[in-house]
């Protein structure tokens, strides 16, 4: 009744191929920004921004780049806190060392070394599959985080091994109010969020989507397995450099390398696996559900009026997360996003069974 | 099938959407806090501590003793000045981002905001260093954080008190020197440094690298991989290299490991030296009768116990509120947690006499902890008689204490050396100073200028 197509009729070929093609789909999305920009600046504290709000964009793009390589190609990473790492040093070089560096131009550098990092470690997933290839990936992980402690060169001779970054200015505009911060990142992940979902519409997408399919059909067919494996790795590997490098800059300030271990790169998986994989819109719910989660299952017991030690609410939280995980990809394998799109389904038809 | 499906479904959104609801108006309601009424009298004290994970053996007494002795405050005195103390714990794991997590949660709660945050990690002071300039609450790192923070006319709302890094390394190589006949029989001597391959464990690199160019001993360095179990290829190392001395700057289950690692490999205990966070009961203990004849340093409360103690017992454990297990009091760790409470309640007497017996805001009591005088007479007053030395600070000094003394663990307790050394400020303060001088101009801070204010 609500959500009904009557009506919409497409004249035009544009029309019909854009990313909403149902008129109240294209509303509701754009509320959605409309209030993400306008309207959560006005009525989110202090704290909703630094612990919730900015870690959310942040690690859903993440996660997003996640998502594309394997989620849409399929290909096990493990690596994903090695990328973050590599972007926010590298950014974090490109900026103290490059006088006059601008703060994006920063964040795409380190973005661009990510890439480069990638594809370097994404060269074994032209033989090796599956769980094999997520033990590659777990290299690159602990290479990753050897380099960044023992290669003084990354942390400018830094003599404690941990660095951080001066107030950050863009256009003139100082990034230093919370909100700024979580309108700066805001805008970052909108624009890659939208790349993202045009590239998983175009040739390109599909032939990741064919590889993670049936990929020795797809290779007969035509399909380039080098060229499309290694460019997931590039594109995944770039995103999740650039939300690394706005990790560390924006949310941290000062970060040592344990701030990527493999816990980090654990948490991008696992909010993929929960959000939905091979879904845009599924690595946002499951950075929501992950990020927002530890905090809410640390306050309930307070919320109820149990007196819990801290000690028992933190063995709480991970017995809880992890049975949350197993009843999730027991009732709904494919994350958060089908429940979501189930439900825009019935909403076509309601109030109709069918 | 078709209602199963749809039950299944049902099943999931309804939790999905449940905690979707919730989420915000919990966190919402959190960020508010609990509204504290405005003519309370009370000063609100965060604890950031570690009860799980691989440093929770070490947390854990930290946090007790910082516990009890406020809990203590108000049974035994009713507060400071008049104004009861309320706390708050906060799980950090040792990790960076959930302690600025719980720094931020806790930061407004109280009727003046958090008193002081004692964050008990050097990666968290790294990471709350750059916050509490804006958010005006004074960070405590008694014994670890940035060395260079000693600098109060950069660092002004960090307080190292009692020591740094650098002091302890300092005091660590004139100890070995006084063993080897003065400081310069170590010429062509081996020291080995085992370290945590964090910010806390390279922090006395610079200083002993310093120490290495003047005496001309060789400096040998061997990390350890966070969280420190696994040490095999390190102490393999050790038995290779033969130094003539180990000093270990481990945390939590890297200590243990080290002294197992240190018997399993041979090497005489006798000439271990651990920093003071290396040398507490839960780091020896599991190495059983092997660990007998590792020394460490201690600065602030070696074990043992004072009349302080004996108020912490009769007011809080024998009316079941301790936080703790009994026998942990006296313990170093718990020691160590109780001075550190005992300095923070100090200062906050401190700014009471300056701004009234009232709950008193950050910047107040950060007065208070750049005026401290705790002379002997006053920790003869508190109860550590014995256990603590004086701390004084000022302006531009926001260490206030510089001592330390080594402690020999015998298979049952600590023995404490009698000999107090002093770190060579000659050397430290012009590193502190270069390496503050460094902070400054990243972070593009303008230096107080401390004679300035003294006249104001």
């Amino acid at each position: 009744m609500l959500y009904r197509e009557n009506g919409q009729f497409k004249t035009r070929y544009s029309d019909d191929q854009q990313i909403f093609p149902i008129l109240q789909d294209r509303w509701l999305v754009m509320a959605l920004i409309a209030f993400a920009f306008i309207g959560v600046p006005m009525l989110a504290s202090e704290y909703m921004f630094r612990a919730i709000l900015i870690p959310f964009v942040i690690l859903s793009l993440a996660a997003l780049g996640l998502n594309l390589l394997v989620g849409y190609c399929g290909q096990i990473s493990l690596g994903s806190g090695a990328f973050m790492a590599v972007g926010a040093y590298i950014a974090y070089n490109a900026y103290t060392r490059v006088p006059g560096m601008p703060v994006i131009g920063a964040f795409l550098i380190g973005g661009a070394a990510a890439l480069l990092v990638g594809i370097v470690f994404g060269i074994p997933s032209l033989r090796i599959r599956g769980l094999y290839l997520a033990v590659a990936t777990l290299a690159a992980q602990f290479f990753c985080d050897w380099v960044f402690a023992r290669i003084a060169w990354f942390t400018n001779y830094s003599a404690s091994g941990s660095v951080s970054v001066p107030t950050l200015t863009v256009a003139g505009i100082s990034i230093d109010t919370p909100q700024s911060k979580y309108l700066f990142c805001l805008a970052i992940a909108t624009v890659m969020a939208l790349a993202a979902k045009n590239i998983v519409r175009g040739h390109v997408g599909r032939s990741w989507m064919a590889i993670r399919d049936m990929d020795v059909a797809a290779t007969v067919i035509g399909i380039r397995p080098v060229t499309a494996k290694l460019s997931a790795f590039a594109v995944s590997s770039f995103v999740i450099g650039v939300a690394g490098a706005m990790w560390a800059f924006v949310h941290l300030g000062s970060w040592e390398p344990l701030a990527f271990d493999v816990n980090r790169s654990l948490n991008l998986l696992f909010m993929i696996i929960i959000g939905g994989m091979g879904s845009i819109m599924g690595s946002f719910f499951g950075a929501a559900f992950i990020v927002v989660l530890p905090i809410l299952l640390n306050q309930v017991p307070a919320w109820l009026g149990v007196p819990i030690s801290t000690a028992m609410a933190s063995h709480l939280e991970f017995m809880i997360f992890g049975a949350l995980i197993v009843f999730f990809l027991i009732v709904e394998p494919h994350g958060l996003a089908r429940l979501w799109s189930i439900g825009k389904e019935k909403l076509r038809l309601w109030p109709f069974p069918h | 099938m078709r209602q199963t499906t749809t039950a299944r479904w049902l099943a999931a959104t309804a939790l999905a959407a449940g905690l979707a609801v919730l989420a915000p108006g919990l966190a919402q309601a959190q960020a508010k806090g609990a509204p504290a009424a405005a003519g309370a009298k009370e000063q609100f004290f965060p604890l950031l501590v570690y009860r799980t994970g691989p440093y929770a053996p070490n947390g854990v007494p930290f946090a007790n003793g910082m516990a009890d002795y406020y809990k203590m405050l108000n049974a035994r005195d009713g507060g400071i000045g008049g104004v009861r103390l309320t706390m708050e714990e906060c799980e950090t794991g040792y990790a960076t981002d959930r302690g600025v997590e719980c720094y931020e949660r806790l930061k407004g709660k109280g009727p003046t905001g958090s008193t002081a945050v004692h964050p008990l990690s050097t990666g968290i002071t790294f990471a709350l260093t750059d916050k509490v300039p804006n958010d005006k609450i004074p960070l405590i790192t008694a014994g670890y954080g940035r060395s260079e923070s000693a600098n109060g006319e950069v660092f002004k709302w960090n307080f190292i008190l009692g020591g740094s890094y650098w002091v302890a390394a300092d005091i660590l190589v004139q100890h070995v020197g006084s063993l080897e006949g003065g400081v310069d029989r170590l010429k062509g001597k081996k020291i080995a440094l085992v370290y945590h391959d964090s910010p806390y464990g390279k922090e006395p690199i610079p200083l002993l690298q310093e120490r290495a160019k003047m005496h001309g001993y060789q400096l040998i360095l061997i990390p350890v991989t966070h969280p420190g179990v696994e040490q095999k290829a390190a102490w393999l190392q050790v038995r290779r290299d033969r130094p003539d001395y180990v000093f270990l700057w481990g945390w939590g289950v890297m200590n243990s490991t080290s002294v197992k690692e240190a018997i399993a490999t041979g090497y005489p205990r006798e000439k271990m030296y651990g920093v003071w966070w290396s040398g507490a009961e839960p780091d020896i203990v599991p190495a059983g009768d092997g660990g007998k004849g590792y020394n460490a340093l201690t600065f602030m409360s070696p074990a043992g116990t004072g009349r302080v103690h004996q108020d912490i017992l009769k007011n809080l454990h024998d009316k079941g509120q301790g936080s703790g297990p009994r026998d942990e009091v006296g313990q170093v760790l718990y020691n160590r947690g109780l001075a550190s409470a005992a300095v923070t309640a100090e200062a906050v007497r401190v700014a009471q006499e300056r701004y009234g017996k009232r709950p008193l805001t950050g910047e107040e009591v950060r007065w208070g902890f750049e005026n401290l005088n705790v002379d002997e007479a006053r920790i003869k007053q508190l109860g550590l008689e014995g256990m603590m030395q004086p701390i004084s600070t000022s302006c531009r000094d926001h260490m206030g204490g510089n001592t330390a003394q080594v402690h020999t663990w015998d298979g049952k307790k600590w023995n404490v050396a009698p000999k107090v050394y002093q770190a060579d400020m000659q050397i430290l303060k012009p590193m502190q100073d270069a390496y503050a001088a460094r902070y400054a101009t990243e972070k593009k801070i303008q230096p107080r200028d401390c004679a300035k204010e003294a006249a104001n």
